[in-house]
C-alpha cells in the first residue's frame, strides 16, 4: 500500500469513527473475545467469522433463530431428479451498493467458494454445476444425492459479482499473494440487513442498518459498533460499566457478579456444541500408556467401564456451575436428527466399571494419558482433570496433557497423524443436521473419501460407515431418522465415544437491550432490540 | 572512532541475527499454524496445500534463510491471520504504542524525579515515608493486577474513565493519535499510569539513592558553607549530578516500556503493537511474531549504541579501542 493510499484510508476511516458518534439513534456496542477473521466471506469456515458476517452478507438459505433453514436469497427449491435442484431466487433484492442480485450472482460465488484462499471449498464442491435457467432460477447438478446442499448453503454467502471483479476480488482473499486481493478482507458488500460502515482489524467494526434491505425484521437498532475485547475481566468490566451493552462469552464463575450488579444480566443457555472423549480403538497398541502389546481401548468391556465411571452430573455441578446439559448422543437437541430416546447419558456406576475392568483382565487398571485443549471450550482443563480423579477411582490412571488449542490441534489432529491415545473434543455440526456428525467423527478414517477425518481414535463401524452413506442421499423423513436411529444405537452399544455434556452459551447482555440467543453461539442482529 | 563505530554495529548485526535464528527456532513449539487459518471441516489435503504454499514443509535453515534475506530488505511478509503485508499491520499498530509508552515514560519522568527529590531532602518526614511505601507497591505488584484494579476502581466504581480502548482518534497522515480528543485522552489516562507505575518508583528510588550520595559529598558541604539557598544548593548543584545515570537508565528504560506495554495493552485491549503481538501468538502468526521481535530487538540494539556512542563522547576518560565497559 502506498502512503499516499494509506494517508486517504485511515483519515477517511478517522472522518467516518468522528461522524459515527454524532449519530444517535439506537446504537449497540458489542464485544467478543476476538475479531472475525476478515470480512472475506469465503475466507474462513469457522463460527465466529461467519455469524459476525451473516449480518451482512446472506446464502441461499438462511437459519432462523432456533437454527431451522429458512429461505434466504432463494423463495424455493425443488429436488428435481437425484443430481439436481432447481432454486427460484428472491426477486427484488438489492446489494448494499445499489447493485440487484441475480443467478450471476450466486454462480459467481459459487466458483468463488472454490478459488485457492477458500476455506469454503467442502460446501462449494457439494456442487459440480449451476446452470442459469433464467435471471431468477437457477438449477444446481451434483454428482449424487445432495440432500444437504440447501442447509450447507446458508453458509455460502452470495456476494455481488460486478463489485466483486471491480474490486479485483473474484478470488477468496490468499494468504500468498501480496494484496492483489485484498479488498474484501476489509470491505464488503452484501444483501443483509447491516452493513460495514468501517473497519480496522482486531481494534473496530462500525456497523449501520441497510435502507434497501429486502425483509422486514425484528431489530430496532440502527447502528452497532463492535470492539474485540480479549481479556475476559476487562470484557466484564466495561459491561457493569455501560460502556457496552453486550460481551461475550462471560466466564462461568463470573455470573454471580453479573447477577449481583443491576442493569446487566448473564445470559446462559445450552449451546449445540456437544464436548465429548475419545479413544483411540484402532492402534494396537496405545501410544501413551503403560499397557503394552495390546490396546486396551479395543476392548469393549473397558470403554464400557470408562463410561459407567464418568459422573456427568457431578461435572455439571461441580464444574460447569449447573450450566451444563449432559448428554447420552453425539449430538445436540438443535441438531436435526436428534432423538430424544437416545439421550439417556451412560449410568454412573463405579462399581460396575471395576467389574468390567476385572473381567477384561485390568483388575489392577492401567495407565493412559489424555490430550485436552485449555483455551477452547468452556472449562476444557478442568472437566478433564475431573475425568481423571473420577477414572482413578476405578483404578485407571489417566494423566492430563492440556496444552493450548494451537497445540493440541496441532499434535492430535490428521496432520500429526492423530498422536493420541485419549482426548477431549467438542463439536456443532455446521450444518445443524447429524450426517456431518456421522461422516466426521463416526465413520472409518478414509483417506479417499474424506471420512472419519475427525475420527481421532479411529471408532470404525462397517454399519454405521452404511448408515452414514444412507443418511446422506435418503429424502424420506421417516426412513432417514431411522437409519438415524440405527446408528446411534451401535454408536452407544459399542461405547465410541463418551459424550460428556453440551456446554452453556454465556452472554452479559444490558438489559436496555433484549437478544436472541443462538444455539450456535452466532451474534444475529435481526434479533436484537433496544427495550428501553 | 570511525573503527569504534564500524566495530560496534557489526556486533548490533551479529545479536540481532541471534535473536532471529532463537525466536525462528522457538516458533515451532508454539503450535500448527495451519489449524488457526482454516475451520473444522477443512480437509487434510486442503490443509497440506496451504502448508506447501505458505513454505511450511521446507526444511529449517531455508525457511530461516528465507526469512533473514526478506527481512533485511524490510519484507516481512504476509500475516497469515490477516493477509495483510506485516509492515502495514506494524505501522498501523505502531502510534498506538509509542503513544501510550511516550507518555509513560514522561510521566514517570515528571513524577518519579519530583518524588525522589523530596524524599531525599526530607528523609524521615511522613510524606516521603508514604511514598517510600507507595514505591514498594509499584515495584512489586504485577503490570496486570494493577491494570484490573485500576479498572475496577475508576472505570467499574467510580465510572470516571473508560475501561477499554483508545476512545476516538484522529489521523495526521499515517499517525493515529488520541491526543486530540477528549475521549481519547480520558482512554490513555488508565493505561498509562498503569505502564509508568514501575519505571516511577524505579527513577524515584535512583534518583533519591544518587540524590543521598551527592548531598554527603564535599561540594555540597562547600556550597552550604558559602551560604547559598536550600534550593539553590539543592536543585542547582545537587540534583544537576545527580542526573547523569538517571538520564543513562531512562533511555535504557524506554525501550523496555515498550516491551511492556504488552501486559498492558492486553488488560487495557490497546490497539498497539503489544496487543497484535499476543494475539499472533495466540493464533501462531509466524511473520507478524518474528517481525515484532525482530522489531523489539533492533530498538534495544539501537538505544544501546547510541548509549555506547554518548559515553564515547561524554567521557573521554574512556578508551575508544575496546577499553569501554558499559550498557
Amino acid at each position: 500500500m502506498s502512503i499516499m493510499k494509506k494517508i486517504l484510508t485511515t483519515s477517511a476511516i478517522a472522518s467516518i469513527i468522528l461522524g459515527a458518534s454524532a449519530a444517535s439513534a439506537n446504537t449497540l456496542k458489542f464485544a467478543f473475545q476476538g475479531d472475525a477473521q476478515s470480512l472475506d466471506p469465503h475466507g474462513l469456515n469457522e463460527t465466529f467469522t461467519l455469524g459476525f458476517l451473516s449480518n451482512v452478507y446472506e446464502g441461499l438459505t438462511m437459519l432462523d433463530k432456533d437454527l431451522k433453514v429458512i429461505p434466504g436469497l432463494a423463495t424455493s427449491w425443488e429436488v428435481t431428479s437425484p443430481t439436481s435442484i432447481v432454486f427460484k431466487l428472491r426477486p427484488g433484492v438489492k446489494f448494499h451498493n445499489g447493485n440487484t442480485f441475480n443467478a450471476d450472482d450466486v454462480i459467481f460465488s459459487w466458483k468463488r467458494s472454490l478459488s485457492e484462499g477458500s476455506d469454503q471449498k467442502v460446501r462449494g464442491a457439494m456442487v459440480k454445476n449451476i446452470v442459469k435457467v433464467d435471471d431468477l432460477t437457477i438449477e444446481v447438478q451434483t454428482e449424487g444425492p445432495q440432500p444437504l446442499m440447501p442447509s450447507e448453503w446458508a453458509w455460502i454467502f452470495i456476494m455481488d459479482k460486478e463489485w466483486s471483479e471491480a474490486n479485483g476480488a473474484g478470488n477468496a482473499a490468499n494468504v500468498k499473494e501480496e494484496n492483489a486481493n485484498g479488498y474484501t478482507l476489509n470491505h464488503a458488500n452484501g444483501t443483509g440487513p447491516f452493513e460495514i460502515v468501517s473497519r480496522q482489524p482486531d481494534v473496530k467494526t462500525v456497523f449501520k442498518r441497510s435502507s434497501n434491505h429486502w425483509n422486514t425484521i425484528d431489530s430496532n437498532i440502527t447502528d452497532i459498533i463492535f470492539t474485540p475485547v480479549k481479556q475476559a475481566a476487562t470484557r466484564t468490566a466495561a459491561l457493569i460499566s455501560g460502556e457496552l451493552d453486550m460481551v461475550y462469552p462471560i466466564p462461568v464463575q463470573d455470573w454471580k457478579r453479573l447477577d449481583s450488579e443491576t442493569g446487566v444480566s448473564a445470559i446462559r443457555g445450552p449451546e449445540a456444541r456437544t464436548i465429548f472423549l475419545g479413544m483411540d480403538q484402532s492402534r494396537d497398541e496405545l501410544l501413551y500408556s503403560n499397557i503394552k502389546g495390546k490396546n486396551p481401548l479395543k476392548d469393549l468391556r473397558v470403554r464400557k467401564a470408562m463410561a459407567h465411571a464418568l459422573n456427568l452430573d457431578l461435572i455439571k455441578k461441580k464444574i460447569m456451575r449447573g450450566a451444563s446439559t449432559p448428554t447420552g448422543l453425539m449430538i445436540a437437541p438443535q441438531v436435526n436428527g436428534f432423538n430424544a430416546d437416545y439421550n439417556t447419558p451412560y449410568k454412573y456406576d463405579p462399581a460396575l466399571s471395576k467389574q468390567l475392568l476385572t473381567e477384561a483382565g485390568y483388575a489392577d487398571g492401567f495407565e493412559i494419558t489424555i490430550d485436552c485443549p485449555n483455551n477452547r471450550y468452556v472449562n476444557d482443563e478442568k472437566i478433564c482433570q475431573a475425568a481423571a480423579s473420577m477414572m482413578a477411582k476405578v483404578g485407571i490412571k489417566m494423566k492430563v496433557l492440556a496444552q493450548p488449542k494451537s497445540k493440541y490441534f496441532g499434535k492430535v489432529l490428521a496432520q500429526n497423524n492423530y498422536d493420541t491415545s485419549m482426548y477431549l473434543l467438542g463439536w456443532t455440526p455446521g450444518s445443524m443436521d447429524v450426517h456431518n456428525v456421522l461422516l466426521g467423527l463416526l465413520s472409518c478414517q478414509n483417506k479417499e473419501t474424506k471420512a472419519g477425518l475427525f475420527n481421532l481414535g479411529n471408532f470404525c463401524n462397517q454399519r454405521v460407515d452404511e448408515l452414514q452413506k444412507m443418511v446422506g442421499v435418503e429424502t424420506d423423513p421417516g426412513k432417514r431418522q431411522a437409519y438415524i436411529d440405527e446408528a446411534m444405537q451401535i454408536i452407544k452399544d459399542q461405547v465410541a465415544y463418551l459424550p460428556l455434556h453440551q456446554q452453556p452459551l454465556s452472554w452479559g447482555v444490558s438489559d436496555k437491550f433484549s437478544v436472541n440467543q443462538r444455539a450456535d453461539n452466532a451474534f444475529d442482529f435481526r434479533y436484537v432490540s433496544k427495550t428501553q | 572512532m570511525f573503527s569504534f563505530l564500524v566495530k560496534r554495529l557489526l556486533q548490533s548485526i551479529v545479536v540481532l541475527i541471534a535473536v532471529a535464528l532463537i525466536a525462528f527456532s522457538l516458533f515451532k513449539f508454539v503450535g500448527d499454524p495451519i489449524n488457526n487459518m482454516v475451520g473444522q471441516d477443512t480437509t487434510l489435503d486442503e490443509r497440506e496445500a496451504l502448508r506447501e504454499r505458505l513454505g511450511l514443509n521446507d526444511p529449517f535453515h531455508i525457511q530461516f534463510y528465507h526469512f533473514i534475506s526478506n527481512a533485511a530488505v524490510g519484507d516481512f511478509g504476509i500475516s497469515y491471520r490477516h493477509k495483510v503485508p506485516v509492515s502495514d499491520l506494524i505501522a498501523e499498530r505502531a502510534p498506538a504504542t509509542l503513544e501510550l509508552s511516550i507518555i509513560s515514560a514522561l510521566l514517570s519522568v515528571i513524577i518519579g524525579i519530583p518524588m525522589g527529590v523530596y524524599t531525599a531532602i526530607h528523609r524521615s518526614g511522613f510524606i516521603s515515608r508514604s511514598f517510600m511505601g507507595l514505591s514498594l507497591v509499584g515495584i512489586s505488584l504485577p503490570t496486570f493486577l494493577i491494570g484490573i484494579l485500576f479498572i475496577f476502581l475508576f472505570g467499574v466504581i467510580l465510572r470516571w474513565l473508560p475501561t477499554f480502548g483508545r476512545g476516538e482518534v484522529v489521523a495526521i497522515g499515517w499517525w493515529t493519535t488520541g491526543l486530540l480528543t477528549w475521549s481519547g485522552i480520558k482512554s490513555l489516562i488508565l493505561p498509562s499510569i498503569t505502564l509508568a507505575l514501575f519505571q516511577m518508583t524505579l527513577i524515584m528510588r535512583l534518583v533519591r539513592t544518587e540524590m543521598l550520595e551527592v548531598l554527603c559529598t564535599d561540594y555540597i558541604k562547600f556550597a552550604r558553607a558559602r551560604g547559598l539557598k536550600e534550593n539553590a544548593v539543592n536543585f542547582g548543584h545537587a540534583l544537576k549530578n545527580t542526573l547523569i545515570p538517571v538520564i543513562t537508565i531512562i533511555g535504557l528504560q524506554l525501550g523496555l516500556v515498550m516491551a511492556f506495554a504488552i501486559i498492558t495493552e492486553t488488560v487495557f485491549q490497546w490497539p498497539g503493537m503489544g496487543m497484535l503481538f499476543i494475539q499472533s501468538i495466540e493464533e501462531v502468526d509466524v511473520p507478524v511474531m518474528a517481525a515484532y521481535l525482530m522489531m523489539i530487538s533492533l530498538i534495544f540494539v539501537g538505544i544501546n549504541l547510541l548509549v555506547d556512542i554518548l559515553y564515547a563522547y561524554v567521557d573521554p576518560r574512556l578508551t575508544i579501542d575496546g577499553g569501554a565497559k558499559h550498557g
